[in-house]
């Protein structure tokens, strides 16, 4: 029953934290390697027109969960006017109005997206009607129905039939049909406008999309236009001149639908201009803000994230001293390496993350070196024990200043770090030694000393992995899992490795019978 | 490796966690660990049972009482002082003799009374005993170690010591001191352990740190075939000594004395494993025999008895003498 209790708690455990590292890594998009940056695009619109004096609204479509980015924040500035926001159809229409406004009227709208190529593109909207088949004049008619049934023979389904046609629109060199039907067509979304116009001949619905196209640090830039084709389950956007299909990364749907994105009454001379800037972000940052926009916020609002980032560095540290202790556990219980004092290396370990490896082993055994040439010393006076460890301790703290003075006469900085050192536990481990090394000999005491040395330096290794050192603050909850599997070892009754070594005469032994 | 783990397993080998885990944690009531762990408390509830232990000279508990060395020691001429939750035999002092104030130690130094009492300040102090607290120095009777081990040991004192589980003797060794154990009947410091015949007190093979050898390393004396003198009474004691402390895991170190037999010198609630290499025989075995049993009887004497039928069989064979 007993083990049975233990290992439900474990499951448990290792369910929660599993759980909501999974949920955090998964829907949170929080990363799982230390390093992850995302690309972040500020875009902005300004508005601006001349108003006349009286009542003024303008209407403005601003992006509704733009395929292939994820909306971080968005802001309006909008001085004296009221902001309204509805939905209209697949599109989102911000709404200022003034009661009263003249003169020159800006008014600015700015977006953050985020890179997310797969987030959920929402093209799923209800199918729509298949169109009439367009009365055309002629000779566009002729010339239309031609293409259509040249481009019927070479295509399978609508996206590929849509392909075909644009190809066949944008050819360097048009056939006769073509030219007639590009007559006195300019600009880009006439261009889409007249091939909605030739597909509905083919009773295929398209729209066009007006797209924005990123370019870091550009100015007054303005909308272009794609098309959308709908093959009865799905809109399919392709390039109008390249017949590319996708949206490339950089390219933002600003709005669905041909019409104006802005519409101004009670003013004049109405203009946008888009500006755009690409900065790099962790993206931790950038999830701990989706969250937020998604209203899934709890996690994160409660993640170690919400503290000041003096606190965030010193968890940084305390949450690995789990994983230090999780390291203790397998080295001493499984593989039955003997220390000084049961948490002495994690702390020497922690000090070594300051120091670096090679300086902190040879600070360590310095200190502890010279700490037991004078402890045997001071066993010569016969001292009580407590002033006796206060002696060393005292010795120890000397040694440590002497040691960095030296050091840093010579030049070398690194010396320094070693007033890092746990100097309490230094003292306690230059007194365990001591006795150890009168009662049970030189070398029972040399080899745990090796011992907590190579479990420090083992600790040292795998706690300041950078990745591990992400994944703890990042998904604390792991240390469920880490207090799962320490919970499991506490009733781990198999042999450790060390007493294969101990026993090996038995078996030796058994096997010669 | 795997393969050493399954070779383990089969032998039957008992391992550290296992042992804390499946025996010490579930049989061994934390409660009680003082009972052990304080010697003083040991030879007190030991004589309260009639057991028979080293007599208890005096005890210093302040190191005030230092001063008092002299008059409490009067006129004696060897005695031990010990700590009172000394553990692995440390902190141990053993004056053999005595003239006038200078006392001889086992290996032969003489020390003033100073050093005696500096001894003594440093185990009230806490320096021998587990977790560093405060201490109480023991001063008792010397045991005057039979001549059986004479010829086998080097300095100090043997001991025997039994594995007591719920009661029933389980499994024994002699602990010889050597000239690396510095005199101390300690397996890890370098005594050696010396398995036991459950059925006869004869002994059979040794260990010395994890090595089997058939002579003592100073001596060079043989070691199997030595008669432990009153086995019995000594299997009984061990077994009387479970209700001493009501652990079903017990070590059970006993010292036989020239002239008074076979005493308890100190009970223990986490023996140690090396008794497995000692023996060569598994542990676990024979205390997976001892939890099988239906009931286990009240009296110590049915419990020697149950020892001599479950182990009595199961020996090693003797080893061969070496040809010279």
């Amino acid at each position: 029953m007993n083990k049975l209790h233990l290992r439900l708690l474990a499951v448990i455990l290792l369910l929660i934290g599993g759980g909501a590292t999974w949920y955090k890594m998964t829907a949170l998009g929080l990363p799982i390697t230390a390093d992850s940056t995302t690309q972040i695009w500020t875009v902005e619109a300004r508005i601006s027109f001349q108003a006349d004096g009286g009542p003024s609204q303008v209407n403005f479509n601003i992006p509704h969960n733009p395929p292939g980015f994820n909306v971080l924040s968005e802001d309006y500035v909008s001085g004296q006017y009221g902001l309204a926001r509805d939905r209209d159809g697949d599109n989102r229409v911000a709404m200022w109005t003034a009661r009263r406004a003249s003169g020159n009227q800006a008014l600015y709208y700015r977006i953050q997206l985020a890179d997310d190529r797969d987030s959920d593109i929402d093209l799923n909207s209800p199918a729509p009607a298949y169109p009439e088949v367009p009365d055309y004049p002629e000779p566009f008619g002729s010339a239309a129905r031609a293409l259509l049934s040249d481009v019927r023979e070479e295509s399978a389904d609508i996206a590929s039939f849509t392909r075909r046609l644009l190809l066949r629109y944008n050819a360097d060199d048009p056939g006769e049909n073509v030219q007639v039907l590009r007559s006195g067509v300019e600009g880009s979304t006439a261009h889409v406008n007249n091939l909605i116009d030739i597909l509905a001949g083919a009773r295929i619905p398209a729209r066009a999309v007006q797209i924005l196209i990123l370019r870091d640090r550009m100015r007054r830039a303005s909308l272009d236009t794609f098309l959308e084709v709908h093959n009865g389950s799905e809109w399919i956007p392709l390039n109008p001149v390249t017949a590319e299909r996708g949206y490339p990364s950089n390219v933002l749907v600003w709005k669905r639908g041909a019409e104006q994105p802005l519409t101004v009454s009670g003013g004049s001379g109405a203009d946008i201009e888009f500006a755009a800037a690409r900065t790099i972000r962790e993206m931790v940052s950038v999830a701990e803000q989706r969250a937020a926009q998604r209203g899934a916020s709890m996690l994160m609002d409660f993640s170690l994230f919400s503290l000041p980032v003096q606190a965030q560095n010193t968890y940084r540290l305390l949450l690995l001293v789990p994983i230090g202790a999780l390291m203790m556990v397998i080295l001493r219980n499984v593989v039955g390496i003997a220390t000084f004092g049961t948490f002495m290396p994690i702390l020497i370990a922690l000090a070594f993350r300051e120091t670096e490896l090679a300086w902190g082993i040879f600070l360590f055994t310095t200190v502890v070196a010279f700490g037991l040439a004078i402890r045997f010393y001071l066993e010569n006076l016969k001292l009580l024990l407590v002033p006796r460890l206060a002696a060393v301790l005292i010795v120890v703290v000397l040694l440590m200043a002497v040691f960095s003075i030296l050091s840093h006469k010579l030049g070398l900085e690194r010396g320094l770090s070693i007033a890092l050192f746990p100097m309490v536990i230094l003292a306690m481990t230059i007194e365990r030694m001591s006795l150890v090394w009168e009662e049970h000999g030189a070398g029972q005491a040399i080899r745990q000393g090796l011992g907590s040395l190579v479990v420090a330096i083992l600790a040292y290794l795998v706690m300041f992995q950078p990745q591990v050192g992400h994944m703890v603050f990042v998904f604390p909850e792991l240390l469920l899992v880490v207090l799962a599997v320490v919970l499991l070892l506490g009733r781990y009754t198999g042999y450790r490795l060390m007493e294969l070594w101990r026993f090996r005469h038995l078996i030796m032994d058994r096997k010669g019978q | 490796m795997i393969g050493w783990f399954r070779q383990l397993r089969r032998a039957g080998i008992l391992g550290m966690n296992e042992r804390n885990a499946r025996f010490i944690m579930l049989h061994n009531q934390r409660r009680n660990y003082p009972l052990v762990d304080d010697k003083l408390i040991t030879k007190k509830r030991a004589q309260e049972a009639g057991i028979h232990v080293p007599a208890l000279y005096g005890v210093v508990e302040i190191e005030h009482q230092i001063r008092d060395l002299p008059t409490m020691l009067g006129a004696r001429e060897d005695f031990v002082i010990k700590p009172a939750h000394g553990s692995g035999g440390n902190g141990i002092m053993v004056i053999t003799d005595r003239q006038r104030d200078n006392f001889r130690l086992a290996n032969g130094v003489l020390v003033g009374i100073e050093e005696v009492g500096h001894h003594i300040s440093n185990i009230l102090s806490g320096m021998h005993s587990l977790g560093g607290q405060p201490d109480q120095a023991m001063i008792e009777q010397r045991v005057l170690f039979d001549p059986l081990f004479e010829h086998v040991s080097y300095n100090g004192v043997p001991d025997i010591r039994t594995v007591v589980f719920k009661g029933v003797p389980v499994m024994a060794m002699v602990r010889l001191p050597t000239r690396r154990s510095g005199g101390k009947a300690n397996l890890h410091q370098g005594a050696l352990g010396v398995g036991l015949d459950m059925g006869t007190g004869l002994t059979t093979t040794a260990v010395l740190k994890e090595r089997f050898v058939d002579e003592h390393p100073d001596t060079g004396n043989p070691i199997a075939g030595l008669q432990i003198p009153e086995w019995d009474k000594l299997l009984e004691l061990a077994a009387r000594c479970y209700h001493l402390a009501d652990l079903g895991y017990l070590g059970v170190d006993v010292v036989l004395d020239r002239h008074e037999g076979p005493m308890v010198l100190e009970l223990n609630a986490r023996p140690g494993l090396s008794i497995q290499l000692a023996n060569r025989r598994s542990l676990l075995k024979r205390l997976e025999q001892v939890e099988a049993l239906d009931e286990i009887p009240a009296d110590p004497r049915a419990r020697v008895a149950i020892t001599k039928e479950l182990f009595a069989r199961n020996n090693p064979p003797t080893p061969q003498a070496v040809p010279p």
